[in-house]
């Protein structure tokens, strides 16, 4: 694929980035924020490839190292995320 | 229809799952189906990947997902909703290192077009700098480097020439890949960067790093994406890229400063000779405190860092039910800066089961501060320094304020007559209108809860 083909998905990713958050409201900022690292463990994929690829074994070593610590970003950071957004309640819903 | 489509047709659904799971965090009835549905993208991305006819050992990814996986799951079980922003600073840090190591791997893939090289060169780069720059950040905010900015003579010089000199090794780098040498100086720069930026930068502006690297935690995988010619990669890192951006951006409005005097200004140490406050404090015990509470109809509780380091959310909520059940309307005013992280007094106090409809933001509170009769201060202290509003020379001046002095009543809770953290004093606690109560705070409000009971 070619380069420019590429910088114009990062363009409209981009914005649709900044329109998407600035929605976000104050009191869900520490969710959103451990929400978007762990996508940002998408890096994950690209660790995935380097680590099975049967390429030369330098490659393979990085990419596990890479699978490791990707993973930990990932499972870790959806799971705090779910674990945190489970306590936000409304006023009806929330105890007494 | 061939594998390769298939794969890019997952990726398209990944990414569309991811932008909806964002979108659905706008609110927070929606926010967790959100984070499910942009977790089950993430699934989609890396079952396609395996799927692909481009990996033939699974041995080694296997053995990555299972320990990676394992150490993730007991991280986000155990840690305590006090030590969030030390947990998420550390995620970035491993987001950002694994894009360094995909960075590196691969150069021993790509087939050397002087595009991919750099692209390869920046993933490193970036990726590098949010590692360490990550670590600094979790061992401020744990406190085992110092909170305060380190600062030293000559820093500015000493930065500009380490710009210079990782310009220079990423260009050799670019032109001769193939030479190791370069490579391991490009990384070793890019660790000490991390390291040279986060140092002289206060607790207090914790916020602003952190949102800052986690927008630098996505662009290091868009880079990596480029790196391995891989859509989704930047697709996911551009987005996280721009929402670190924005958080950012909140942040510093929110302090009224500049993303780069945040960056370089060492707040705190360099200022703390400007102007300081004399006057009468008028302290009070929490038992006197009691009898105001009891006859208020109107309650504006203010928490600041100093509540997640009391662990006094829970107690809070249930002085809130004691004055609910009194009569009085009890809510809170959070800054976007209160705490360590961005909304992280939001999620302390969503952990004590306190509804989020209570949590006011500060221009919905300021306008209306007048109405209450007693505002209590938490823990809070730059926050809600009139000196913001009133003094020019102060270094915190044009930063928006919540303006707890207006309310009729303020009560300062606070463990002694140290200054906060920015090392300011606050001429609130002079005010007619306001009384100190020394002590912790968690104790302090137990003792008016036990004045309620009696």
């Amino acid at each position: 694929m070619d380069a420019v083909f590429l910088t114009f998905i990062l363009m409209l990713a981009v914005l649709l980035g900044f329109e998407l958050i600035s929605k976000v409201p104050a009191t869900l900022h520490t969710p959103l924020m451990s929400g978007s690292n762990a996508i940002s463990g998408i890096t994950l994929v690209g660790a995935v490839t380097s680590a099975g690829s049967g390429g030369v074994e330098m490659a393979t070593l990085l990419g596990t190292f890479a699978v490791v610590f990707a993973t930990i970003n990932v499972i870790g950071g959806y799971l705090v995320t779910n674990r945190m957004l489970g306590m936000f309640k409304k006023k009806e819903s929330a105890g007494k | 229809m061939n594998t390769l489509v298939l794969i890019n047709l997952g990726y398209v659904a990944a990414a569309v799952l991811f932008i909806v799971g964002l979108k659905m965090l706008s609110s927070p009835a929606t926010a967790r189906r959100g984070n499910i549905l942009s977790s089950l993208g993430m699934l989609v991305a890396v079952v396609v990947t395996l799927l692909g006819e481009g990996i033939v050992e699974y041995q080694w990814v296997v053995v990555g997902l299972v320990t990676g996986g394992g150490i993730g799951v007991l991280a986000a079980r155990l840690v305590a909703m006090t030590a969030m922003p030390e947990l998420v600073a550390l995620f970035n840090g491993f987001g950002g290192l694994a894009s360094l190591l995909v960075g590196c791997a691969a150069l021993f893939s790509s087939g050397g077009a002087t595009f991919t090289i750099v692209t390869i060169a920046l993933a490193i780069l970036i990726g590098g700098l949010t590692f360490t720059g990550s670590i600094v950040a979790w061992g401020k905010l744990n406190e085992v480097i110092t909170g305060r900015p380190i600062l030293f003579s000559g820093q500015r010089a000493v930065n500009a020439l380490l710009f210079l000199v990782i310009g220079a090794a990423t260009v050799m780098f670019c032109l001769d890949p193939s030479n190791t040498t370069y490579l391991y100086v490009v990384i070793g720069l890019s660790f000490l960067l991390g390291v040279m930026v986060v140092i002289p930068i206060g607790g207090a502006d914790m916020p602003v790093v952190i949102s800052l690297l986690n927008s630098y935690s996505g662009l290091a995988a868009c880079a990596a994406g480029f790196a391995i010619n891989n859509i989704i990669l930047i697709v996911a890192g551009s987005l996280v890229g721009a929402s670190g951006i924005i958080l950012t951006k909140i942040m510093c409005k929110a302090m009224n400063r500049s993303l780069a005097n945040v960056l370089f200004s060492g707040f705190g140490a360099a200022t703390t000779s400007a102007t300081t406050f004399e006057g009468e404090v008028k302290p009070m015990t929490p038992e006197d405190a009691y009898y105001v509470l009891e006859a208020a109809s109107n309650v504006v509780i203010v928490p600041g860092y100093g509540m997640a380091v009391a662990q006094a959310q829970h107690v809070v909520k249930e002085l809130q039910e004691l004055l609910e059940g009194n009569g009085a309307e009890v809510v809170y005013a959070v800054h976007p800066v209160a705490g360590r992280m961005p909304g992280h007094m939001n999620v302390l106090l969503a952990e004590a089961d306190v509804p989020y409809d209570l949590l006011l933001e500060m221009d919905t509170v300021n306008p209306r501060m007048e109405t209450f009769d007693v505002a209590i201060v938490l823990g809070a202290n730059d926050v809600v320094n009139p000196a913001a509003r009133e003094v020019k020379d102060s270094p915190i001046y044009g930063m928006p304020i919540i303006n707890v002095d207006f309310a009729r009543t303020v009560f300062v809770l606070k463990r002694s007559m140290a200054s906060g953290f920015a090392g300011i004093d606050n001429p609130l606690f002079f005010r007619e209108n306001t009384r100190m109560i020394f002590g912790d705070g968690k104790e302090t409000i137990s003792r008016i809860i036990r004045e309620f009971s009696n």
